[in-house]
């Protein structure tokens, strides 16, 4: 699974990092860095909805303070 | 509002503009021959002997504008038909000369090339003069001055004499590519190539960024120039040309302030990499010095590698105000990562070519660097950001750096390298005096921009280099 989250202009200032920060965190804790790979990408063009955020071809858009919530609903699930 | 520093910028720029407007139109190829004669309309000269001359020498303009001359390996060229043949005399008595009895301008002379007239007046032996400068120096009326011309004043570094017929002529074995000719002749005779057309048929090419995205690299001194418009704006029109994107060059060197704390903590001593003409400078001559120099990337290079990373496909645009630029994307380990660079100068003249207003768009956003990085972008930057850098990383080395503010710096710190005479221990080079802010591409240059681009570092979200990185999980792929 790639998980892809924009560190573009826009969602850098309503908290990309902060998601980034948390999303490997918690794929360190499940372990599952060999199932999970991270990436960045500058702009996803949805700057209106960021913080843009995709698995695989699926778009989401985050908060920071929904990382965890995301990661349990979506992720998780999808890796069974 | 003045746009440029000189009227000879902005006849490049008109000229830029007038190319872009036609490549645009898809008629360059038929087209072009009809920029002087739009230029200089005439029938009277404004700026040549004859409106021939001048419209001759704008079609050289018109040639450099599209690319230049393929077969010169520098990206900065002379137009030998604008080149003024200034007159080079070297020491000379003027008329303030007063026929005193002191006669200290001959006594210094080592050469006895000074005599006095029936009028007591002073009179140099062309012959005879070294150039040595001892009798300007004492002369208390200051009546000797020295009349060099002013494309080799503006070269410290002595890559540029007079060639064939007095044309000014550059040796490209010496020269770095830093611009200062450029922007000091007094009649444009030197310009640098450009590669405008490359980039719009970059963006043309990408089909709306379908085929491929093409992203912006924009320099931190940005900040000091369009200061006419908010930043903003400026990152809006850029979007308005095409691009899919705009990253911070300061957000490469954020990361190269980490990699370059962490070689110079390992080996001790290092001269930056940052400045491709102080690392030009170094390579052609101190060669002996090249081992010290800094193995990390420029910030340009270093976070376009980055954004391919994410993006195998992109290109990448770099737009900054520095000539060298132009000259290290040709470097075989930077061209992978950086597709074309352009100056400020050039911008300028693609927004206008679009007739884009930048003051009436909306303004977008343009975060990705820390403070450390966004201050590269002027002299001793680079410095701060190294010791930041340590400092982060919990290093107990600590960096004594040198900041050469202007080649003639460098070439003094790097001399004293040599003779094993430097107490520092990391050397900052910034070919252009101020930093990039002093950039030949550059737009203006005002004793303003220093603090311009320190108001810009401050107002980025991230404070250190390691929220930066971590906001793009930078060491992680280390």
């Amino acid at each position: 699974m790639k998980i892809t989250i924009c560190i573009g202009s826009s969602c850098h200032l309503k908290g990309s990092r902060q998601i980034v920060e948390e999303m490997q965190r918690l794929v360190a804790e499940h372990q599952l860095k060999n199932r999970i790979e991270l990436a960045g990408k500058f702009c996803m063009g949805n700057c209106q909805n960021g913080v843009c955020v995709t698995i695989d071809d699926e778009n989401f858009s985050l908060k920071p303070e929904d990382t965890r919530a995301f990661f349990d609903n979506e992720v998780l699930p999808r890796l069974k | 509002m003045l746009l440029f520093d000189t009227y000879v910028q902005k006849l490049k720029y008109k000229v830029l503009r007038e190319v872009a407007k036609h490549a645009y139109e898809g008629t360059l190829q038929d087209c072009y021959l009809d920029i002087p004669k739009l230029i200089s309309p005439g029938p009277k000269s404004t700026m040549r002997c004859c409106i021939y001359k001048e419209r001759a020498i704008v079609a050289e303009r018109v040639k450099i504008a599209m690319g230049g001359d393929k077969t010169n390996s520098n990206v900065i060229e002379v137009i030998g038909i604008a080149c003024d043949e200034c007159p080079v005399s070297g020491y000379r008595v003027g008329p303030d000369c007063r026929g005193c009895i002191a006669h200290r301008c001959s006594s210094v002379c080592p050469r006895g090339a000074i005599s006095f007239d029936a009028d007591h007046h002073a009179h140099i032996d062309p012959d005879k003069c070294v150039n040595c400068g001892k009798c300007a120096s004492v002369c208390p009326y200051s009546a000797i001055q020295n009349h060099v011309r002013p494309c080799e004043r503006a070269c410290k570094i002595k890559a540029i004499s007079q060639g064939e017929n007095h044309v000014a002529h550059i040796d490209n074995s010496k020269c770095t590519a830093c611009g200062a000719c450029v922007y000091q002749c007094p009649f444009g005779a030197i310009q640098d190539k450009s590669s405008l057309l490359d980039a719009i048929r970059m963006i043309r090419d990408s089909e709306g960024n379908q085929r491929y995205k093409v992203y912006a690299v924009v320099a931190p001194s940005i900040s000091s120039q369009f200061v006419y418009a908010k930043l903003g704006q400026v990152i809006t029109g850029l979007k308005h040309l095409g691009f899919f994107s705009v990253v911070e060059a300061a957000l490469g060197a954020d990361m190269v302030a980490y990699n370059e704390a962490r070689e110079l903590a390992e080996k001790g001593f290092l001269t930056s990499s940052c400045c491709p003409a102080f690392v030009s400078y170094i390579e052609k001559s101190f060669p002996a010095m090249k081992p010290l120099i800094s193995h990390n990337l420029s910030p340009m290079a270093e976070v376009s590698r980055f954004i391919k990373s994410t993006d195998p496909d992109a290109k990448v645009i770099f737009i900054g105000p520095c000539t060298a630029k132009k000259q290290e994307v040709l470097r075989d380990e930077v061209k992978p990562y950086v597709d074309c660079v352009l100056t400020f100068e050039e911008l300028q003249a693609w927004f206008d070519s679009r007739e884009l207003s930048l003051g009436e768009l909306e303004e977008g956003v343009l975060d990705n660097a820390s403070y450390f990085g966004r201050i590269f972008a002027r002299c001793g930057g680079l410095s701060d950001a190294v010791a930041q850098a340590l400092k982060e990383q919990n290093s107990d080395f600590t960096v004594q750096p040198v900041s050469c503010d202007g080649i003639e710096e460098c070439r003094v710190a790097l001399l004293k390298k040599q003779k094993g005479l430097l107490k520092e221990n990391f050397i900052e080079g910034m070919a252009c005096v101020g930093g990039c802010i002093g950039g030949a591409g550059c737009l203006t240059h005002g004793p303003k921009d220093k603090g311009e681009v320190d108001k810009y570092g401050h107002e980025a979200y991230e404070k250190t280099i390691t929220d930066a990185l971590a906001q793009c999980a930078y060491h992680m792929d280390k």
